[in-house]
Formats: C-alpha cells, sequence, structure tokens
C-alpha cells in the first residue's frame, strides 16, 4: 500500500480528518504528500513564501517509514496553497492537526578528533577538516540515498556542497541536512 | 551452500542482479558489474568476501539493485526477493540498506515464517528500521545498531531514527538502558550489537560481552565502519559460529583493523577493507586467549 492509499484510509478511519471538528484541534494543519522529495521542494518553496512551518512525521496511520509531513498554521491554508500551486507541488491531503505528530530530534552530538570535527544527528553523521571546512567523511544512516549523498559531498567544502536535503530523498538526508546545518553554524556562523 | 547479502547499491545504471560476488583489488565484482565499496551495501559486501577468504568459506550471493534513493531500485529489489524465496532459500540472510516499506517486509517476512527451516536473519540499515517498525524484530537474529540507532531501537514510538523521542538520550553511556528498554519494548532482535567506543553484545538476558579494545577513535567519523562489522559477523555466523561468539570476535576484528591501518577521520572504508583477512586472523588469535 503506498501513502497515497494509507493516506485516504486514514481519511476513512481517523476523526483527525473531519474538517474542523473542533476538539483537539490546534491551529494547525499538516500536509502530507506522497514522495519525501515533494516535501522537500514543498518546504523550500514555503519557507521562502515566509510560511511558519515545520517538518514533523506523519500520524501512525499514514506511515511508512521514511515519511514527512509539514505543518502549517491553518490559517494560513490558502496561502499554502497558493504557493505549492505555483510551485506546482500536490500534496496527497491537507489535514487539521490533532497531537499526533512526532518531533523530529533537536540534539547534536559535536566530536572534536584535532585536526577535524564531526556532528552527529539522529542517526547520521558528517566530519569536516577544520582548516578549510572540506567535507572529509559520512556516515551511518540506512536508507539508499546515504551513499549517493556521501559521493556527492564528500571532497566539497561546507561553503560549495549543495544542502543535502536538495539531494536526497528520505529521513537520512534530512537528518544529515541537520548535521550539515549544525556544522555551519559552528564553523560559519 | 552460499549465504545472502540484499541491499541498494548507489548507481542508476545497475538493475537487479542476484550473482555470488568477489572482491578483485579493491573493487567489487558481481554479475558483470565492477563496483568501488566506499561505504554501504558494498563495504558490507566487501568486507563479507574478505573475511570468507580468511575464513576458507564460500563468498556470499549478492542480491542488489541500483537505488540512489528515489527508492525504485528498493522496490524491485523487495519484488525480487519474494520471488526468489520460492526456489532458493540459503541457510544466512542479511539485509542491509533498503528504503523502508512495512507491506513490503511483512510480505516477505511471512514468506520466510512459511518455510520448514528458516535462515538465520541478520537485519542492518534501513533493513533494521523497517523490522522494528512492523514489530517483527525479535524473530531477526541479530541488529547491528549504533548509538543513534540503538536509541531509535529503545523508543517504542518512534517510526524511524529521525524521530526519536529526546529524553532518550543518545549518549553512549546510556547503552545498557537503552538495551534494556528496547528488549523491554520487544524492539531488538534476539542478539544486538551495538557499535561504538564500547560494543556491546546483548541478548534479552542482558549484556553478554563488552568490547572496548583497541580503541581508534578515527574510525567513528569513516563512513562504512559499521558496514564492515556486520560482513565480518556474517562470515564468522556463516563458518558456524554462534551468533554471539561471531559478534565478539567480529567487534574485536573491526577493532583491529583500525588499529592495522592507523586512519584518520578522512579515510576511507576501501582503504581498510583489504586488510580485513588480516584483523580477523588477529582478532581469532586474541579471542582464543581471552
Amino acid at each position: 500500500m503506498n501513502l497515497f492509499t494509507r493516506a485516504l484510509r486514514s481519511l476513512r478511519n481517523s476523526d483527525a480528518v473531519e474538517p474542523h471538528s473542533g476538539e483537539g484541534l490546534s491551529g494547525r494543519g499538516i500536509l502530507i504528500f506522497e514522495r519525501t522529495s515533494e516535501v522537500i521542494a514543498a518546504e523550500t518553496a514555503l519557507r521562502k513564501a515566509g510560511v511558519h512551518i515545520a517538518i514533523k512525521g506523519p500520524p501512525p496511520e499514514i506511515q511508512t517509514g521514511c515519511d514527512m509531513a509539514i505543518e502549517f498554521p491553518i490559517v494560513d491554508e490558502l496561502e499554502v496553497t497558493r504557493v505549492l500551486s505555483a510551485k506546482r507541488i500536490k500534496p496527497v491531503q491537507m489535514l487539521p492537526l490533532q497531537d499526533t505528530l512526532l518531533e523530529p530530534v533537536s540534539l547534536y552530538n559535536t566530536k572534536d578528533f584535532g585536526d577535524y570535527l564531526m556532528v552527529r544527528a539522529a542517526n547520521m553523521k558528517m566530519t569536516i577538516r577544520k582548516t578549510d571546512r572540506t567535507i572529509v567523511n559520512i556516515s551511518g544512516g540506512g536508507c539508499p540515498d546515504v551513499p549517493f549523498l556521501a559521493e556527492r559531498l564528500v571532497g566539497k567544502t561546507l561553503e560549495a556542497a549543495r544542502e543535502p536535503r536538495t539531494l536526497g530523498n528520505s529521513l537520512c538526508g534530512y537528518a544529515l541536512q541537520m548535521a550539515y546545518d549544525e556544522l555551519r553554524r559552528q564553523c560559519l556562523g | 551452500m552460499s549465504w545472502l547479502i540484499v541491499g541498494a547499491v548507489p548507481r542508476e545504471d545497475i538493475p537487479t542482479v542476484d550473482s555470488p560476488c568477489a572482491i578483485d583489488d579493491r573493487t567489487l565484482r558481481i554479475g558483470g558489474y565492477s563496483i568501488t565499496p566506499a561505504r554501504g551495501t558494498p563495504a558490507l559486501l566487501a568486507a563479507a568476501c574478505h573475511a570468507a577468504h580468511a575464513l576458507g568459506i564460500e563468498p556470499p550471493t549478492a542480491l542488489i539493485a541500483g537505488d540512489t534513493g528515489r527508492g525504485d531500485g528498493s522496490a524491485r529489489l523487495y519484488q525480487a526477493l519474494l520471488e526468489r524465496l520460492d526456489r532458493n532459500v540459503e541457510p544466512l540472510m542479511v539485509f542491509h540498506y533498503l528504503q523502508p516499506d512495512i507491506d513490503w517486509h511483512n510480505r516477505i517476512f511471512l514468506k520466510i515464517e512459511e518455510l520448514e527451516q528458516k535462515p538465520i536473519m541478520v537485519a542492518d540499515a534501513g533493513w533494521m528500521y523497517v523490522a522494528k517498525m512492523s514489530g517483527l524484530a525479535p524473530s531477526y537474529d541479530l541488529f547491528t545498531p549504533d548509538i543513534g540507532e540503538l536509541a531509535f531501537l529503545a523508543d517504542e514510538d518512534a517510526p524511524h531514527p529521525f524521530y526519536t523521542r529526546g529524553f532518550l538520550l543518545q549518549d553512549e553511556e546510556k547503552a545498557p538502558e537503552l538495551i534494556e528498554r528496547a528488549y523491554a519494548h520487544e524492539n531488538a532482535a534476539r542478539n544486538l550489537l551495538v557499535k561504538g567506543r564500547c560494543d556491546y553484545i546483548a541478548s534479552s538476558d542482558g549484556i553478554i560481552a563488552e568490547v572496548c579494545e583497541p580503541c581508534v577513535e578515527a574510525m567513528e567519523p569513516i563512513g562504512g565502519t559499521g558496514d564492515s562489522l556486520t560482513g565480518i559477523v556474517a562470515a564468522l555466523i556463516h563458518s558456524g559460529r554462534s551468533v554471539p561468539d561471531a559478534a565478539r570476535i567480529g567487534a574485536l576484528a573491526n577493532r583491529m583493523l583500525g588499529l592495522i591501518t592507523n586512519p584518520t577521520p578522512a579515510s576511507s572504508i576501501a582503504e581498510l577493507l583489504p586488510y580485513v583477512g588480516e584483523a580477523l586472523a588477529g582478532s581469532m588469535d586474541l579471542h582464543r586467549h581471552i
């Protein structure tokens, strides 16, 4: 069953999808997409448009494993629709939010190896050489885009490397983005 | 009989390939394809080939497909594995990098459950994630998580390490507590090999062994050092060692690999893998004297 089918099943079976049912709603909504790459494209477009969004885990009924959802202020629904339509990004569903979403990890682990600095976010680690901020290694993860991301990023500087989320398609790729952001914060301010 | 390693490789040009693998100089040869074992499933396969050679057993059969993250190769791999189980079941199956998909996982798992003679099942990376998500972790013989993945196994609500809750600190000092919690919620395989500053071998009875030496700090940031460990342990299992014994010797061998090669955090696993045989011989010697 793909994510779309799961979302439809969720629509049929869960109170969470009844429009404006009132109780338990938080003034926020979530966008569900079929592919992680669409989540990343939508995130980029919505942030650029100034919509206050957050990446979250979808409700358990529609998880497949490497899924993300976008949380947004429900009052911005029209703006969200307009931005996504302009970019031709079509969510599978737009749902009012109950308290069923999962929070991404927010803690980082930094390890200093002398000439090298490593940051771990969730299951992903990125290591740079301090002198020139070149990414020298990427480790961890379990989704198939991780080895691909490593091939694309190792050997590039933090300044020159593309953001992992623009190349990856999975939550592991997104965790790597967090490690990359943290390294940029620590090294580039 | 051969043993099977299943996983995606980061190449668009590789279709589904089901073939014995060989290591030639520093290149993997699988069904006419040449692959550099830079990390991930190719690194696991290369380590397994080197270890098999050192142990005098046959090399593994590889079931691979190219997948750079879109999931298309993983879908082909799930399908190929499902069909393959009708005609061929190796006594040891190692599941590695795949796009987690509960439905596919469960279809394959149910097929394996129907077998009279069930294989020994080792899972790491994406397959370990989906095995935990499906609630079927206790049916596996071995998981090989690092500390971040162990916290994910310990969090009964997390569908992926990305959503591990903050109170489950991903601190190596907490590994024993996280192991206990993973077993309490039935989210661990029968055996765990937790990779870290100290490697822990555990079962539902608790920690069986702890391997902390030799400690080469630079191994942690090198992509593929966890994959090499899983490959070495799998070869040891296929050579007849019990799973906890194989995990303990394998942990020692992977550390010896660091000691022999003296890497920096910028080293590549491909530079280290040719020394797996030497590291394994050293670790087996040491193990005999422990």
